[in-house]
């Protein structure tokens, strides 16, 4: 297959995707609304945590949409997962396997509609976050936070998609979301790094999510800088590297 | 009498196998709330030294009633989730079909989560245990978390079968998941009240779930007060009557209408 052909497959996929938005509606929302809902209430819980010398932020919902954003990349991702599971198991998959599309085309047709759905809960978390007094990050904190929540949603999907060919059944689906939380809220989700206390701030300070975070937050507190936005974009690309090499070893080693 | 009680431990003892057969019924009674345990004492932690915080050793022995609430919240979400498949395919229409009462039938399910609320209610008084939780209440103590929690599963549920016999849909029981959390964070089950933001400080000053919560955790901080042991029992029978009713409701109508 050509190139040309290629593109098209990828864009047919993420037509597909797309499609389920516009005839499922609900299907969007359990992404938008568990994110939505652990912000508003993380906020109304631990908003008084700003109160704490040395807390970076006195606006707890600024320091906290950051995070919201990614797991709402996160959920989204895990759901292309369980999407993609739901075909192995109703054998929609079998028959793009059989079709001369390479497996690399097939898995980039999934991550990128997770990619651009993941901007669905963003766009509702950030409207959401705006009306509560979420600081304005600036046109390119702005730009650096929807960057990375597409890298995110991408990374998720390639997860989901990894779990989803493993287990070739929907019952793996935990394991796409418990594998995102994790590595999201093992970061400063809750708090500065140095007011984490025992092992979440060992674990928080050598995940690299951590450095995503802290590109993402960039804006919503302090100031934009080269210097935060490097490790962040470094970070991204290596675990989208890591986790789509791992994808693509599932769509290899899954045979017709 | 004996043959509905063995019907209810019968059913009871389904329930707790299909859910420890499926990880998606497991995950969210075990896994998630452990996992939102472990990183909420790490994120929050420093909370303690907020001015007005209660007094405690530390974040977790505060915060392990809450982890306990929010397990047996989702037990009662699972459970009627799996009611709910049990309807669409059809194995609930055969027990009806049996000779047997068929309130029996939901209290067979209700014993199956009050049952995982038992072993959430162990787990977590373990893995608190062993991340150096300490009991003021000791032993004693213990199981009157573990008896706060088993009532709360039984109450908490009968809503999820009432809506799982209601609709007869697992989507719909399923799409409660996300209230689950809208009632926790309005409560005080993961931070004082007297800390949390407005309007949420206020709600959860008078949600039930925040005497429950308070019932359970009264052993670990401090003694329990006869107050604080009324007002949770009182607020389980409430949420109990409440849900109990609506199930039969739920059940009388669908027996009625055929679904």
């Amino acid at each position: 297959m050509d190139w040309h052909a290629n593109l098209r497959t990828v864009a047919a996929l993420t037509r597909r995707a797309a499609n389920e938005l516009l005839r499922v509606p609900g299907a969007a929302i359990p992404g938008v609304l568990a994110p939505t809902i652990f912000f508003l209430g993380l906020f109304a819980v631990f908003g008084n945590l700003t109160l704490l010398p040395g807390f970076t932020s006195s606006s707890y919902q600024s320091f906290l949409i950051p995070i919201s954003l990614l797991q709402g990349a996160g959920f989204t991702g895990a759901a292309t997962g369980v999407n993609l599971a739901r075909d192995i198991e109703e054998g929609w998959f079998d028959r793009l396997l059989l079709s001369p599309a390479p497996r690399p085309v097939l898995l980039a047709g999934l991550v990128l509609s997770a990619s651009l759905r993941s901007l669905i809960p963003a766009a509702v978390l950030l409207t959401v976050g705006f009306a509560l007094g979420v600081h304005w990050p600036g046109l390119d904190g702005l730009v650096i936070a929807l960057l990375i929540v597409m890298g995110m949603g991408t990374i998720a999907a390639c997860w989901g998609a990894t779990i989803a060919l493993r287990f070739r059944s929907q019952s793996g689906a935990p394991l796409m979301q418990a594998g995102m939380l994790l590595l999201i809220l093992t970061t400063t989700s809750y708090a500065p790094l140095a007011l984490l206390t025992g092992w979440l701030q060992t674990v928080a300070r050598y995940n690299p999510v951590t450095q995503i975070v802290e590109a993402a937050r960039q804006g919503f507190v302090g100031s934009v800088t080269w210097g935060d936005t490097w490790p962040g974009l470094l970070a991204l690309a290596g675990l989208l590297a890591l986790l789509s090499a791992l994808a693509l070893r599932g769509m290899r080693r899954t045979a017709i | 009498m004996a043959t509905n009680l063995r019907v209810i431990a019968a059913l009871g003892a389904r329930s707790v196998k299909q859910t420890f057969r499926r990880p998606q019924l497991m995950a969210p009674i075990v896994v998630f709330p452990t996992l939102l345990l472990a990183i909420q004492v790490g994120g929050a932690g420093r909370g303690v030294d907020l001015p007005g915080f209660p007094p405690v050793d530390g974040f977790l022995d505060f915060i392990l009633a809450g982890a306990m609430i929010q397990s047996t919240l989702l037990a009662g979400n699972s459970g009627g989730i799996a009611l709910a498949v049990d309807i669409e395919m059809g194995f609930t229409d055969r027990l009806l079909a049996a000779p047997i009462s068929r309130f029996a039938i939901v209290l067979g399910r209700l014993a199956g989560t009050a049952a995982l609320g038992a072993l959430a209610a162990i787990w977590f008084i373990a893995i608190g245990l062993v991340f150096g939780a300490r009991i003021d209440e000791g032993v004693p103590g213990a199981l009157m978390m573990i008896v706060f929690v088993v009532l709360s599963a039984i109450a908490f549920g009968g809503l999820g079968a009432a809506v799982a016999l209601r609709t007869g849909r697992a989507s719909v029981v399923q799409g409660l998941f996300p209230l689950v959390f809208v009632i926790l964070f309005l409560s005080s089950a993961f931070f004082p009240a007297n800390l949390m933001l407005e309007p949420a400080a206020t709600v959860a000053r008078y949600n039930p779930l925040s005497f429950i919560v308070e019932g359970i955790r009264e052993p670990v901080i401090s003694s329990l007060s006869l107050e604080a042991f009324a007002k949770a029992l009182a607020s389980i029978a409430l949420v109990g009557v409440i849900s109990i009713g609506l199930s039969a409701m739920a059940l009388r109508r669908r027996l009625r209408t055929g679904g």
